[in-house]
C-alpha cells in the first residue's frame, strides 16, 4: 500500500463502491462433529457471537448445510482451508 | 453398552483459573489415547514422496491432486470447492500439506503432554486446542471406520456383545465424551 500525495485536489467520487463479494463459504452437516464444538470454532474463526454462532450451527444440524461466511474467492479459500484444520466439513462456491 | 460397563467417571477437562485448562486422565483412557494418537500420526504421515520437487515441499506446496482413497482421510482432507474439481485439485496442492502438518503437530502436542494417567495436569491455551482439534480428527478416522451415521440409537441397539466393533465403539464414545467437556470448558 503507498501512501498518496497530500496536495493532490481531486473531486470526491459520490459512487459507494459495493465490494464484490460472490464467494461463499458452506459448512456441511456431518453424524461426527459436535454441536457444540462446530459452535465452538464458527466462533472462533468468525469472531462471531455465540447467538450467531450457535444459530449457524443449528442451521448445519436442522438444514444440513449454512452458509458460514462470504467474500472474494481469496478469502473463501482461507476460510475454507481453517475450517478443514479444525475438521469441519466446508465447501466453497460462486454465490447465485 | 449399558452404564455400568464403563468406568467411575474421573476424567476432567477444566477451566483453570490460572489460565488454560486442567486435564484429569484415568491409566486406561491414558494408554488408549496414546494408542489412538500414535496410529492417527502413521495415517497422517506424508503424502508426498521423497522425490518430489523440494522447492514446492519447502514452500507448503505438494504434488497431490487427487482425494485420498482412504475414506478417513478424505473426510480430514475433503474437497474445497462443492461442485469444481479443477479447482478443487488446486486448492488441495496448496493447503493439504500444511493442514496435514498441522494435524500432526497437534497430535504430537497431545502425545507430549498426554502423561500416564490418574494425575492433573495443567495444559496451556494453545495445548488445549491442540487437544480439541486431535481429539476431533481422532473421532473422524474412528466415525469413518465405525460408519458412524446420524441414527446414533440404532447404531447403539446393532452393536451386540460378542460385535468386533464394540472396542472401537467404547473407544469412539469416550473420545466424544472428552472432546465435549474439552470444548465445554474452553466456551
Amino acid at each position: 500500500m503507498s501512501v498518496a500525495p497530500a496536495e493532490v485536489d481531486e473531486p470526491v467520487v459520490e459512487d459507494v463502491v459495493v465490494p464484490d463479494k460472490p464467494w461463499v463459504t458452506i459448512v456441511w452437516n456431518d453424524p461426527v462433529n459436535l454441536m457444540s464444538y462446530v459452535a465452538f470454532v464458527l466462533q472462533k474463526h468468525f469472531k462471531y457471537s455465540s447467538e450467531k454462532a450457535n444459530a449457524l450451527m443449528l442451521d448445519v444440524h436442522h438444514k444440513g448445510k449454512a452458509v458460514v461466511s462470504n467474500g472474494t474467492r481469496e478469502e473463501m479459500e482461507r476460510d475454507v482451508e481453517a475450517m478443514h484444520g479444525y475438521g469441519l466439513w466446508a465447501t466453497m462456491q460462486h454465490d447465485e | 453398552m449399558s452404564e455400568d460397563e464403563r468406568p467411575e467417571v474421573a476424567s476432567e477437562f477444566k477451566r483453570s483459573r490460572h489460565g488454560g485448562v486442567t486435564m484429569k486422565l484415568d491409566a486406561a483412557e491414558a494408554r488408549i489415547l496414546r494408542h489412538v494418537l500414535t496410529e492417527t500420526l502413521e495415517l497422517l504421515g506424508p503424502s508426498e514422496s521423497p522425490d518430489d520437487d523440494p522447492l514446492a515441499a519447502a514452500l507448503g506446496i505438494g504434488t497431490t491432486t487427487a482425494a485420498p482413497e482412504d475414506t478417513a482421510l478424505a473426510r480430514l482432507f475433503p474437497n474445497g470447492y462443492t461442485d469444481d474439481p479443477e479447482a478443487s485439485a488446486d486448492f488441495r496442492r496448496y493447503t493439504e500439506p500444511g493442514l496435514r502438518e498441522a494435524k500432526r503437530t497437534a497430535a504430537r502436542t497431545a502425545l507430549a503432554t498426554l502423561g500416564e494417567g490418574g494425575e492433573r495436569r495443567l495444559l496451556t491455551e494453545d495445548e488445549a486446542l491442540a487437544w480439541l482439534g486431535t481429539l476431533n480428527d481422532m473421532r473422524l478416522v474412528l466415525g469413518d471406520r465405525l460408519g458412524i451415521s446420524d441414527d446414533w440409537e440404532g447404531m447403539v441397539e446393532s452393536i451386540t456383545d460378542g460385535d468386533p466393533r464394540l472396542t472401537l465403539f467404547w473407544v469412539y464414545d469416550r473420545l466424544t465424551y472428552l472432546q465435549d467437556m474439552l470444548v465445554r470448558s474452553l466456551t
